[in-house]
């Protein structure tokens, strides 16, 4: 886009809306607050609007599509006035861009087809965010471990997000990168594939982590906590020792407050 | 024809015309117009390098490449395909340029052969009608059985017959389009024990090829 | 219409299936083996093609187009191929296929039949009636000889067998064969069918084949192969009898350009299998003097009808959708209890049936999109996927079955500030009779499926957005 990234343009700072996922909210905090402290600490303004909630994709995927509109809906109500939505889950950006569209238009709802399609091109997955649009590789993170990076489904197959999670890593001090074998393997988690299918999503998960104890690495990072929760429950119960952190807990961590 | 089949055909037609109401025009030649090919479609390589790959891709599949360097040289090629194997017969293509075969070893013709001559038959000679250097194929015209029950299949290639790509071999088989077309790339395989790939199953295990 | 798709009516659920399959260590083995080694080579043949995606974006142009035009397609190919010799038959389902086969058959007084692969024979179950009808058919396919001398099923779209390793083959060999030694190289194997099948292919008079391609420009057939089984049964018999679905007609033999370079890379990655072989009706010189081809419908005008789904009917039975799938890879194909097996068969086979049966099948997949990357026809198959759990959900599921209850009211939660908050409250402490030593490592019910073999990090006593308000509290207090 010739217009320059979105801080450029508005030449101060950027106020950045932030969507947190209903699972992020409620199972792992530390990512938001990892989210929020990173983008203040580039000097960024965030906001976080309460009436946020969920934005359906789990309904969506299991095939309960009605329950879905509403949380469509409220979602776009939420975040329609915003400069740019920051979302730290690239499922829930991969709902949002793949399907928000079609269900408007499913719904016969042109008005609310317009409404996502003027919304869409300010959503962004947390490294698009600090890549395309803030234009940074290195956040000033400090983070002292040997970590191996899991490429999540969405992210490789439906945002296309490439090396943009890899460039951010690099530039971590101190950092001891590792790479995963079969990183853009499937983990087995699938959403309520997990418990609808739980032996195939076991086995799946199995090769995964034989990949992951192989690196020897001390953190298994990703920019989902959906499959780190997945990964880290099987690596916890086979007392692997190692740990599972979102990629903005790593990116947040600086030598004053480690993550 | 078997009782109800034309009750079938409508109810089929019938079937596919109502599924497809709110989604076809009457257009159907402008929509078939309409469909992109960005692939590539014409050659891109120079004719040493066509000639290269289509000679590098046949051995890659295990078949073996002579050059004559003319028309002329042609009989010496074939004699020394067929030494090589210890073959002093073949079946001929009806239609293959009788001048191109060596002397002093046996012939017979397709049209005088029967099903037993081909399963006897030690080899078969024939041209082709376009070869695709892109996937080592060459293209033949009739003369199925024949290429198909012997065990060894020499075929004269003209250097002109070559062209790159897919698309370009199908632009040329056009006027052949309502024929009987083989499409051969390398001998028979299998890779269903396994994944081992097998050489020679049921066709031609030997696959040679003139190149002039 | 009735449909058969194979034995799939009968099968169990994919879960109930894949807890059997998964224990079978030789198996597991044997599918990750075979998958590896064809993705390996698929990549290579692929990465080297520079208009790879140009190539998959007119393939499935291609198919969407013929699709919105598929009567006057198949009208045309009927009037092509008759004017050429052949004889155009219509089956609308299944029992009507079978039926008019063995008719033509027995006019001929056949009582053996030689076979080229097809999956459509299997899943209209032709073998079976035509044993019945004292018919014996010999599959010719290497691959379809081991299932049919093994009395066994296939596993794979492309590579029926891989389930099997040379030990088991040979074994089934030498039993079929009645031979009283026999070495376990693939080569020994496969000059062991080479021989068996050749006196078949000399003697038989009628032969049986599927079709890839039915072209409707020309009237033509062609068929794709590596054995050289094909061509035998296409060329030497007097009688042959073609059966295909009648999403195989493409407008024009122009079209095969762009087919006959994704199928054979995406198959077996080959930049070109050994023979294609095409026809159009009788051809003088050699060749059946008689010449038949079964266009079949048995469900496949029902998933044209379904606008979100039609795009199922682009297949061209590659299977590299099944040699990608992190799913298929651990259970291999006899879990989708059906022919069509992987992602194409989760989609395709509950739709041939109009979901009536095979419904676990959409779920058996967790939407990693690596089949879509790799269709050359580009189904989009998470997303046909997702709309098949839709049609499940609505018109088989109960309303008042417990998931049903459960994600209602989740969705109600999630529609309310208020009831999103008490329910993160809730959670925090109903939690607490699973939590021990800090972790949850056993929960009742579906959910036992995740503790089963994970733990579970119980919820932190402060959401996301209880931390922000404290922020916000003492920032203004500040």
């Amino acid at each position: 886009m010739d217009q320059g990234t979105l801080s450029e343009r508005k030449k101060t700072t950027l106020r950045i809306s932030l969507f947190v996922a209903c699972y992020n909210d409620t199972l792992f905090p530390e990512t938001g607050k990892s989210v929020v402290r990173l983008l203040e600490r580039l000097g960024h303004q965030v906001e976080f609007p309460f009436e946020q909630t969920c934005c359906g994709q789990m309904h969506y995927n299991t095939g309960y599509q009605p329950e879905a509109m509403p949380l469509l809906r409220r979602f776009v109500e939420v975040f329609q006035d915003s400069d740019a939505v920051c979302i730290p889950s690239s499922s829930c950006v991969a709902m949002v861009r793949d399907h928000y569209v079609k269900m408007a238009e499913a719904a016969g709802d042109f008005a609310l087809r317009r409404d996502v399609e003027v919304l869409l091109p300010r959503v962004f997955e947390l490294t698009e965010l600090l890549v395309d649009q803030l234009g940074v590789e290195d956040v000033g993170a400090y983070y002292p471990h040997r970590v191996t990076y899991h490429a999540s489904c969405h992210s490789l197959r439906s945002l296309h997000l490439g090396n943009r999670p890899m460039r951010l890593l690099r530039k971590v001090r101190g950092i001891e990168l590792v790479e995963l074998e079969e990183l853009e393997q499937c983990c087995g988690f699938g959403g309520t594939f997990a418990v609808k299918n739980g032996e195939v999503s076991a086995a799946m998960l199995a090769d995964k982590l034989r990949c992951v104890t192989a690196t020897r690495a001390e953190v298994v990072t990703a920019v989902d906590n959906s499959c780190l929760m997945h990964i880290f429950g099987g690596l916890h119960r086979q007392g692997a020792g190692i740990k599972a952190v979102h990629l903005a807990e790593i990116l947040a961590s600086t030598e004053e407050g480690a993550s | 024809m078997p009782d109800g089949s034309s009750d079938a055909r409508s109810t089929i037609l019938d079937r596919v015309r109502k599924a497809n109401a709110s989604v076809s025009g009457d257009h159907r030649a402008a929509d078939y117009d309409a469909i992109p090919r960005e692939y590539q479609r014409v050659a891109s390589a120079d004719r040493a390098e066509i000639l290269k790959m289509f000679a590098e891709r046949l051995r890659e599949y295990d078949a073996r490449v002579r050059e004559a360097a003319s028309l002329t040289a042609i009989p010496d090629e074939i004699r020394a395909a067929l030494a090589e194997y210890g073959q002093r017969s073949a079946l001929v293509a009806d239609g293959f340029p009788r001048e191109w075969l060596p002397d002093g070893l046996s012939w017979g013709a397709e049209a005088d052969a029967d099903i037993a001559a081909m399963d006897r038959a030690e080899g078969t000679i024939v041209a082709c009608e376009v070869a695709i250097a892109h996937t080592g194929t060459i293209v033949l015209r009739d003369a199925r059985r024949l290429t198909l029950l012997p065990d060894r299949l020499l075929c004269v290639v003209r250097k002109e017959q070559v062209v790159e790509t897919v698309p370009e071999a199908f632009a040329r088989l056009q006027a052949f389009a309502a024929d009987a077309l083989t499409f051969v790339s390398g001998p028979s395989a299998t890779a269903d024990i396994e994944m081992t790939r097998i050489r020679g199953v049921h066709g031609p295990r030997f696959l040679d090829v003139v190149l002039v | 219409m009735s449909v058969r798709v194979g034995e799939a009516a009968r099968a169990p659920s994919f879960q109930k299936a894949a807890h059997t399959l998964l224990k079978d260590d030789q198996l597991r083995n044997n599918v990750r083996h075979a998958t590896d080694v064809i993705t390996h080579k698929r990549a290579g043949v692929v990465a080297e093609q520079h208009d790879w995606q140009q190539m998959r974006t007119t393939a499935s142009a291609i198919k969407a187009h013929t699709l919105r035009y598929l009567d006057e397609y198949l009208a045309q190919f009927e009037a092509t191929c008759t004017a050429a010799g052949g004889h155009v038959h219509w089956a609308a389902d299944a029992d009507e296929a079978n039926r008019i086969i063995v008719e033509l058959i027995q006019k001929h007084g056949g009582r053996e039949v030689i076979k080229v692969k097809t999956m459509t024979s299997d899943e209209i179950g032709l073998n079976s009636v035509l044993e019945a009808s004292g018919i014996h058919p010999h599959e010719t396919d290497l691959a379809d000889m081991i299932i049919q001398l093994g009395h066994d099923h296939p596993s794979h779209i492309v590579v029926p067998a891989l389930h099997k390793n040379r030990r088991q083959v040979r074994e089934i060999f030498m039993r079929a064969m009645g031979l009283k030694e026999l070495g376990d190289k693939p080569e020994d194997l496969t000059e062991a069918a080479r021989r068996y099948l050749r006196e078949k292919f000399l003697k038989v008079k009628i032969g049986f084949s599927g079709a890839n391609y039915l072209i409707a420009e020309t009237g033509g057939v062609c068929v794709v192969e590596s054995e050289g089984n094909a061509r035998m049964c296409l060329t030497l018999p007097d009688v042959l009898i073609t059966l295909a679905g009648i999403e195989k007609v493409i407008p024009t033999f122009g079209d095969l350009e762009v087919f006959l370079q994704l199928l054979p890379r995406s198959a077996t990655g080959e930049r070109m299998n050994p023979y294609n072989s095409l026809w159009t009706g009788v051809h003088t010189d050699e060749g059946p003097k008689e010449f038949h081809v079964v266009l079949l419908d048995n469900g496949r005008t029902r998933i044209l009808a379904d606008r979100e789904s039609r795009e199922t009917l682009h297949c061209i039975r590659c299977g590299a959708c099944l040699n990608t799938c992190p799913v298929y890879r651990q259970t291999g194909g006899h879990a989708y209890g059906s022919i069509y097996a992987g992602p194409i068969g989760a989609i395709l086979t509950p739709q041939l049936f109009d979901m009536e049966h095979s419904q676990s099948l959409p779920y058996a997949s967790s939407l990693c999109g690596a089949c879509y990357e790799v269709c050359p026809v580009k189904i989009n198959i998470p997303e046909v996927l997702i709309h098949l759990r839709g049609r499940v959900v609505r018109e088989q599921q109960s309303g008042a079955s417990l998931e049903a209850i459960g994600m209602k009211a989740m969705a109600r939660v999630f529609t309310s500030r208020r009831r999103f908050e008490a329910a993160q409250r809730l959670g925090r402490i109903g939690q607490w009779p699973f939590v021990s030593d800090g972790w949850i490592r056993h929960l009742p019910g579906m959910l036992g499926n995740w503790t089963a073999v994970r733990d579970l990090q119980p919820m932190p006593s402060q959401t996301f957005r209880n931390w922000w308000r404290e922020r916000e509290k003492e920032n203004h207090d500040a």
